[in-house]
C-alpha cells in the first residue's frame, strides 16, 4: 500500500525531543492483521521513533485498514 | 446459511413478486414498465415493453382486452389505469425498428398450425424461431382471415395484420391458404404426417367427433401431438393458448416433461403488497374522442397515474434498509455471497455490521422477512470464522467491559439488610446517562416495594450479543446469573428496555419487570415541577416493542400525573431504534446520526423517552427530549431537561464510577478508592478538540495514558515553532495519538487527538 513518502514538509519540521534531532523520511514497517508494509515516513534518526500525521492515520491508513478488516 | 435457506428467505420479501397488473395478464406483459415508459413519454420504449410480452404487438396490442386492468391497484384510488387504451395508443405511434429476429437452428421437428387466428398465429411464429418447420394451413383466402372477420378495420386496420403477417411468413416452412381442415380426417392425416399439430379452435371451428384429438392435455399431447386452442372470445387468452401450446409441442419433441417450471405460466396470483396509504385518489383521464382513443397527451397523462406497485414497506421506514439502496431479498443474496467468499473483500460486512436489529422492518412486513436475525446469525457466523471486523463493536464491547468492570459494577442488599426480594438494576446507560437520577429511584424503590431491595450495577451483555460474541455473551449472562443467584435469586427491577429484552430472552427463569411496570402500581414519586403545557410525544424504544404491557405502563404513569403527551405516527410496535440499537451508532456512526435526525424530525412537539440512551442520541441532534426520570428526579445542573446535552463518552464512563463511590459512600458508609488510572495528569480540552474526541471515540482516559507514557519515557515529538508536543501509545488495538502542551495553570492542554489501527513494528 504505502509504498511512496506519506509526509508533507510540515511533519518533517517535528523534532524528536529526547535526542534534539529533526524526523528523517525512512522506511518504516507497518502491520495489520498478520499483514506488513513498507513505507517512507518521518523518523527520529537517532532513536527510531515514529510519527503517523493525522492526515495519513485517518486518510490512507484508515482505508487501507478497511480493506484488510473486509478482506 | 446453505442455498436452501437462501431460497427460502428471498422467497419471504416479496418485492421481485410481480405487479398485480403482470400477473392478471396470461402472457405477463409487464404493464407496470409499459406504462412507466409511457408517462416518460418514451414511446419506443414502450413498443419495446410489448414487443418482449406479446406476440404481434400491433395486432394485438390494438384488440387486447386487458384482463390486467380488473387487477390493478390504482382502482382503489381513483380508477383502474386504462391499460388497453393505452396499448392501442402505444401501437399506433411509429413502431421503432424490431430487433432482429432470432431464430434458432432447425432442430428437425414438423409441426403443422391450422388456424390464423391470434393463437395460431402465435404457436406458428414461436415455433418457427424455436427452429421447427412450420406449415400454416388457413381455410380462408388470407392469412388472419379470422381477424379481419372479428374486428372492424378501424379497430384493427387490415393493414397492419398485413404488416404483422409479413414479418411472419418468412419464418415459415410453408403456407396453405383455402385448406379444407373442417374434416376430422384431415385432421387425422396432418397428424400422420406432421410430428405435431396444432388446431386454432377460434379459426378452424372445434370437430364434434374424436374430442380427444385437440383435449390440450398432456397424455394427448404425449401420445399424438396433436393441441387445440384459442377457443375463447379474449384475444390476449387466444395468444397465450397459442404460446403455451407451442411451449408444450417444444418440450414433446424434445422429449422433456412437459409441465416442469411452468407453474407460473398465465394469470395468477401475486404476493407483492402495495399500500396506497400516500396515493392521492385521481380519476381516469378521459378521452377527447372515445372512437379514437387517447392522444399521445392523453395517454402521458393517464399512465401518469400508474402508482408503480411496489412493496419496499420496510425500506419507507428504515433509512438503514434504503441507504444500501436496495431491499431485504437482495440483502440476503448479498450477505450469503459474503460469507461465501474466499478471495475479495467482503462487500457486505458494512450492511450486517450497520442493521440495528430493532426489527421494526419485520414488524412493517407482510411476510415478517427477519432482517435483524438475518444480521445478527452472520455476525455470529463471522465471528466464529475470525471474520469479524476488529473495529466494527470495538468500542463498544470495551465499554461494556468497563460496566462489568471493578470501576462500575457492584451488588449489594439494601442498606441494614441481609437479603433481597427484589433487586434494582437500573442499567448501564441510565448510570452513564444520568447518574444523578439512580440513588432517588432506588430509595423511591425501597419505600414503595415493602420487602428489601438490593441493588446491582452492571451490564446486561447486550452489547455482546449484538455484536454476535456468543461466547462473550454468555459469560456475561453467566456471571450475572451468579451474582443474581448469590443475592438470593430476587425479582429484579429494570429501567432499561434493552435490559428487559435481554432478560426475557436469554434469562427466562429470572423474574423481571420494568420499573415503568413497578410505577404504575405503586404511589408515584412527586413531580419537580407542574405537568409541561404543551403535549409530549412519546418515544417508545425499539426494545419495547413486543412489550405493549411496558409502554402502557409509561402512559398510565403519565395519565396519572396528568401530563399531556401524544402518539407519534410510529410508535409503539413500530417504533424506531435511535441508532444505539444492534450497535449500529459503533459501525456507522454516520447512519446512525442520520437515522436519529430522521426520528428527530417526526413531531415538532417535544419528546418524551423512557430509555437514556434514546433520549441522549436524539438530545445530542438537537431535540429536546426529556427523560421519564426527569420529569420527578431533575438534574441539578440543567434547569430545562428537555435541553439537557448528551454526556461524551468519557463523562460517561466518569458518571458511572463516580456513581458507584458515591452509592457506596451514601448508602453503605464506604469508602472505596479511586481507580481512575492517571487521576493526577489533568487535562484542559481545548473546544475543538473535545468534539473531536466525541466523534473519533477517544476517551480522557486514552490521553492521560498516551502523556503518562511520553512523559515517563522521553519519547515525545517536540514542534520547534509552537513548542507543542506529540506522542503516541498502544492502548489495545489502537495507537492513541496527542498533541498536547502543558498548560500554565498546570496539567497539560490537549489540541488534538487521533487515532489508527495499524502498528508501526518496533
Amino acid at each position: 500500500m504505502i509504498q511512496e513518502g506519506f509526509a508533507s514538509p510540515e511533519d518533517l519540521r517535528w523534532k524528536c525531543r529526547r535526542c534534539r534531532v529533526h524526523l528523517e523520511l525512512a522506511p518504516v514497517t507497518v502491520t495489520y492483521l498478520d499483514q506488513e508494509f513498507s513505507a517512507d515516513l518521518p523518523r527520529c534518526p537517532v532513536c527510531g521513533l515514529v510519527l503517523i500525521s493525522e492526515d495519513l492515520a485517518l486518510g490512507k491508513m484508515a482505508e487501507v485498514e478497511q480493506i484488510l478488516e473486509d478482506k | 446459511m446453505d442455498q436452501q435457506s437462501l431460497r427460502d428467505l428471498e422467497s419471504r420479501c416479496i418485492q421481485e413478486e410481480p405487479a398485480p397488473c403482470r400477473a392478471a395478464c396470461p402472457l405477463h406483459v409487464d404493464a407496470r414498465a409499459f406504462c412507466g415508459r409511457v408517462a416518460a413519454g418514451d414511446w419506443p420504449g414502450a413498443w419495446q415493453v410489448l414487443r418482449r410480452g406479446m406476440p404481434l404487438p400491433a395486432i394485438l396490442g390494438r384488440i387486447c382486452d386487458a384482463p390486467c386492468q380488473a387487477s390493478c391497484k390504482r382502482d382503489e384510488a381513483g380508477g383502474t389505469i386504462r391499460i388497453g387504451a393505452l396499448e392501442r395508443a402505444c401501437v399506433q405511434t411509429p413502431a421503432p425498428a424490431p430487433p432482429r429476429t432470432m431464430r434458432l437452428p432447425a432442430r428437425g421437428g414438423s409441426v403443422a398450425v391450422c388456424g390464423s387466428g391470434l393463437s395460431g398465429l402465435t404457436a406458428a411464429r414461436d415455433l418457427a424461431l424455436k427452429g421447427y418447420a412450420v406449415e400454416l394451413f388457413e381455410p380462408g383466402t388470407v392469412l388472419g382471415a379470422p381477424l379481419l372477420e372479428a374486428f372492424d378495420a378501424r379497430r384493427l386496420p387490415p393493414a397492419v395484420v398485413d404488416d404483422e403477417i409479413a414479418a411472419l411468413t418468412p419464418l415459415l416452412k410453408a403456407v396453405h391458404l383455402g385448406a379444407r381442415l373442417s374434416q376430422t380426417e384431415t385432421i387425422e392425416e396432418l397428424g400422420h404426417h406432421f410430428d405435431a399439430l396444432y388446431l386454432d379452435l377460434a379459426a378452424v371451428g372445434t370437430p364434434t367427433r374424436d374430442r380427444h384429438l385437440w383435449a390440450d392435455d398432456e397424455s394427448s399431447a404425449m401420445t399424438r401431438g396433436i393441441l387445440g386452442g384459442g377457443d375463447t372470445p379474449s384475444p390476449v387468452l387466444q395468444a397465450a393458448q397459442g404460446r403455451w401450446a407451442a411451449t408444450t409441442i417444444d418440450r414433446r419433441l424434445q422429449k422433456v416433461s412437459i409441465t416442469a417450471g411452468r407453474e407460473g405460466e398465465g394469470a395468477g396470483p401475486t404476493r407483492l403488497f402495495v399500500s396506497l396509504a400516500q396515493i392521492e385518489p385521481s380519476p381516469p383521464v378521459a378521452m377527447a374522442d372515445a372512437a379514437a382513443g387517447y392522444t399521445a397527451a392523453e395517454a402521458v397523462a393517464e399512465a401518469g397515474r400508474c402508482i408503480q406497485c411496489q412493496c419496499l414497506e420496510c425500506v419507507k421506514v428504515c433509512a438503514y434498509l434504503e441507504r444500501f439502496g436496495s431491499y431485504p431479498r437482495q440483502y440476503a443474496r448479498q450477505i450469503y455471497n459474503n460469507a461465501a467468499i474466499v478471495m475479495g473483500a467482503r462487500q457486505a460486512n458494512r450492511l450486517i455490521n450497520s442493521c440495528r436489529l430493532c426489527g421494526l422492518c419485520t414488524e412493517i412486513c407482510p411476510e415478517d422477512f427477519p432482517m435483524a436475525d438475518l444480521c445478527l446469525q452472520s455476525r455470529r457466523d463471522m465471528v466464529a470464522r475470525g471474520k469479524m471486523p476488529p473495529s466494527a463493536h470495538e468500542f463498544a464491547l470495551l465499554d461494556m467491559q468497563f460496566s462489568l468492570g471493578e470501576r462500575f459494577a457492584l451488588a449489594r442488599h439494601a442498606p441494614g439488610s441481609n437479603h433481597s426480594v427484589h433487586l434494582f438494576f437500573p442499567g448501564c446507560q441510565l448510570c452513564a446517562s444520568a447518574p444523578a437520577q439512580v440513588a432517588p429511584v432506588y430509595s423511591h424503590l425501597r419505600r414503595v416495594l415493602d420487602a428489601p431491595v438490593g441493588l446491582m450495577l452492571g451490564c446486561c451483555g447486550a452489547p455482546a450479543h449484538w455484536a454476535g460474541r456468543e461466547a462473550l455473551y454468555q459469560e456475561v449472562r453467566a456471571d450475572w446469573r451468579l451474582q443474581w443467584e448469590a443475592m438470593g435469586r430476587p425479582e429484579v427491577v429494570l429501567a432499561c428496555a434493552t435490559c428487559l429484552e435481554m432478560f426475557r430472552d436469554h434469562l427466562p427463569e429470572v423474574p423481571a419487570r420494568s420499573l415503568w411496570h413497578v410505577w404504575a402500581q405503586s404511589p408515584l414519586p412527586e413531580l419537580a415541577a407542574p405537568p409541561p403545557e404543551a403535549p409530549l410525544a412519546i418515544h417508545d424504544p425499539c426494545t419495547t416493542r413486543h412489550t405493549p404491557a411496558v409502554q402502557d405502563a409509561v402512559r398510565h404513569v403519565l395519565n396519572r400525573c396528568h401530563i399531556p403527551f401524544e402518539e407519534l405516527e410510529l410508535g409503539r410496535r413500530r417504533t424506531e431504534c435511535c441508532g444505539y440499537g444492534g450497535l449500529m451508532q459503533n459501525a456507522n456512526p454516520q447512519l446512525a446520526q442520520e437515522i436519529v435526525r430522521r426520528r428527530a424530525a417526526r413531531s415538532p412537539s417535544d419528546y418524551l423517552a423512557y430509555c437514556a440512551v434514546c433520549r441522549d442520541n436524539l438530545a445530542a441532534v438537537g431535540k429536546r427530549t426529556i427523560h421519564l426520570l426527569d420529569l420527578f428526579f431533575p438534574s441539578g445542573e440543567h434547569p430545562d431537561p428537555a435541553g439537557r446535552p448528551r454526556p461524551g463518552w468519557s463523562r460517561r464512563r466518569e458518571n458511572r464510577q463516580r456513581l458507584r463511590r458515591d452509592l457506596l459512600a451514601d448508602l453503605w458508609r464506604e469508602r472505596s478508592p479511586d481507580l481512575t488510572p492517571h487521576p493526577d495528569i489533568h487535562l484542559h480540552v481545548a473546544p475543538a478538540a473535545a468534539q473531536r474526541l466525541e466523534t473519533r471515540r477517544i476517551l480522557i482516559e486514552d490521553l492521560q495514558e498516551v502523556i503518562h507514557q511520553a512523559e515517563t519515557s522521553g519519547q515525545v515529538l517536540e514542534h520547534p515553532d509552537t513548542g507543542r508536543l506529540r506522542a503516541s501509545a498502544r492502548i489495545g488495538h489502537v495507537t492513541f495519538w496527542v498533541e498536547y502542551a502543558p498548560a500554565e495553570e498546570g496539567g497539560y492542554t490537549v489540541f488534538n487527538a487521533y487515532s489508527h489501527r495499524m502498528e508501526v513494528a518496533r
